[in-house]
């Protein structure tokens, strides 16, 4: 369709060998994540329908508003189809409110809210408070490198508590968990994609060119 | 490592940045709030009177009541704005006391200073500030406005007005984009905007902050147009709750708005609406009643 603005961003100059990303485009700011990924390499599509998520080996779920995408997830059937691909392993990184999708168990929900699930955390919506309360720090995070992460929380919520098959990446200085892995899924209360921060998005691509790789050997 | 800091432009422009493709909803009443959240709004704007309303009632219109933007506040989980008067910085000051989320200057309220804008550098609160061209977005962005509306003319369910000002802010910008540095100097004097916002415009060939429509939205169809035509995002006033079917149509201009460039999903949720809001023709308003024209 002519007026798609999708297409504007896909893939960067000659991009087209690079992995195939999605992000998952029902609401928030999908278009800084299609920027930096694009910018790094990769070969972006935003996914708001299963066929569209179909055609990609990792996505990203973007901030935004965690039940406006609940809803439009499950209105147009994505929802099942993106829990499917999650269980089959496909590598999966959620800022701010794509952490609350992926999260097994949400606190301060609205009533009938559901997340995919994926990781063993319970995450608590909005943690910080009102706009007032939104802020933006350094965290040190060994697993991204030495230089410090300048991450900005904007109504952002925090990992309540870490179940045995996740792992703590980031805390903040009084100890609540902001960023969270487990096998191809990672997931971060803050967002990367409006500092010029691109370690987080190099992590997961790199979980998609490798499990990519792994498949197409096995396969 | 740092100590954590609030009321950043990045935090304030930030908040807007993840309300993008969604859509911001008027309500009057936490109970109106409910239908909203659960509809899918990105935000609600918490009001005593939805536009239709103010024109229809006339009369100095003014900041919400307290009391009711707290219900509404503890009501929903998503954020809540709310409205002070065009140069009231003591309305504004009350707001941020009350911890909304967004505060938006507007012209839909009687102008409390006919001269003089809020200096919204001074709050923690971050600012949404209408413009019908791109100068006076500018200059709203210089005064430390973190987001942008397109203000169309609120309460007529008319869109035209809305159409009228995203596509002259979009034009403007995509003049800027094809000129060359030493035109760049006059069009900020003709802009009447400072140089090296112009110039920043220029160069990244969109605003520094989000740009939503507002100002007589009323259907699906009217949501996906603003967003064809380059909105982030889409404010809708009296348009809901002023029309037969609040919950249903909610949901559609939801919908429509995320997938706005699908005939399909159009059609199939304009479906069965019921009525929508009566509106009023804009070319029927005599001049002081065209609020777009507060705010300068």
């Amino acid at each position: 369709m002519t007026t798609l603005r999708s297409e504007s961003i896909g893939a960067g100059e000659a991009a087209s060998a690079g992995p195939r990303v999605g992000v998952l485009a029902l609401q928030g700011d999908f278009r800084e994540h299609a920027h930096v990924l694009a910018r790094l390499g990769a070969h972006v599509s935003l996914v708001r329908r299963p066929e569209e998520l179909a055609a990609v080996d990792g996505l990203v779920i973007p901030g935004g508003e965690s039940t406006v995408m609940d809803k439009l997830a499950r209105a147009y059937g994505l929802a099942e189809p993106l829990r499917a691909a999650i269980a089959a392993g496909m590598p999966v990184y959620g800022t701010c409110a794509g952490l609350i999708m992926l999260a097994d168990t949400i606190l301060d929900a609205i009533a009938g809210q559901q997340t995919l699930g994926g990781l063993d955390v319970v995450v608590r919506r909005n943690a910080f408070g009102s706009q007032n309360q939104s802020f933006e720090t350094d965290l040190d995070i060994p697993a991204l490198g030495a230089e410090p992460v300048h991450a900005v929380f904007i109504r952002g919520p925090v990992v309540e508590s870490v179940g045995p098959r996740a792992t703590p990446l980031a805390t903040l200085a009084d100890g609540r968990v902001v960023a969270v892995e487990q096998g191809n899924l990672l997931g971060t209360s803050f967002h990367p994609e409006i500092t010029g921060e691109y370690r987080f998005h190099e992590y997961f691509l790199d979980r998609v060119r490798s499990r990519s790789l792994s498949r197409s050997r096995n396969g | 490592m740092s100590t954590a800091q609030t009321g950043s432009s990045r935090v304030k422009r930030g908040l807007a940045e993840m309300l993008k493709g969604g859509v911001i909803m008027d309500v009057v009443t936490p109970e109106q709030a409910r239908i909203a959240e659960d509809a899918g709004a990105v935000a609600v704007m918490a009001l005593e009177r939805v536009p239709a309303d103010i024109r229809a009632q006339g009369g100095v219109a003014r900041m919400s009541d307290p009391d009711l933007i707290e219900a509404i506040i503890a009501e929903v989980s998503i954020p809540v704005m709310a409205k002070a008067r065009i140069g009231h910085f003591v309305e504004a000051q009350v707001l941020q006391a009350l911890d909304v989320d967004y505060i938006d200057e507007s012209e839909v309220l009687s102008p409390a200073d006919y001269v003089n804008h809020i200096d919204k550098w001074q709050f923690n609160t971050p600012f949404v500030c209408g413009a019908t061209n791109l100068g006076e977005a500018l200059r709203r962005i210089n005064e430390g406005a973190a987001m942008i509306r397109s203000k169309g003319e609120a309460g007529t369910g008319d869109v035209s007005e809305a159409t009228k000002h995203i596509r002259k802010i979009t034009g403007e910008i995509n003049q800027l984009k094809s000129m060359t540095r030493d035109e760049i100097y006059v069009a900020a004097k003709e802009l009447q905007a400072p140089y090296e916002l112009v110039l920043e415009v220029a160069e990244t060939g969109k605003l520094p902050v989000v740009l939503f429509t507002a100002g007589g939205v009323a259907t699906p169809a009217d949501a996906a147009m603003m967003m064809q035509l380059g909105a982030d995002g889409v404010f809708v006033g009296s348009g809901i709750f002023k029309s037969g079917n609040p919950e249903q149509r909610a949901a559609a201009i939801v919908k429509a708005t995320t997938f706005y460039d699908d005939p399909s999903v159009i059609a199939d949720v304009s479906r069965g609406l019921g009525e929508a809001m009566v509106g009023i023709n804009v070319g029927d308003l005599a001049a002081p009643h065209r609020l777009a024209e507060r705010g300068w």
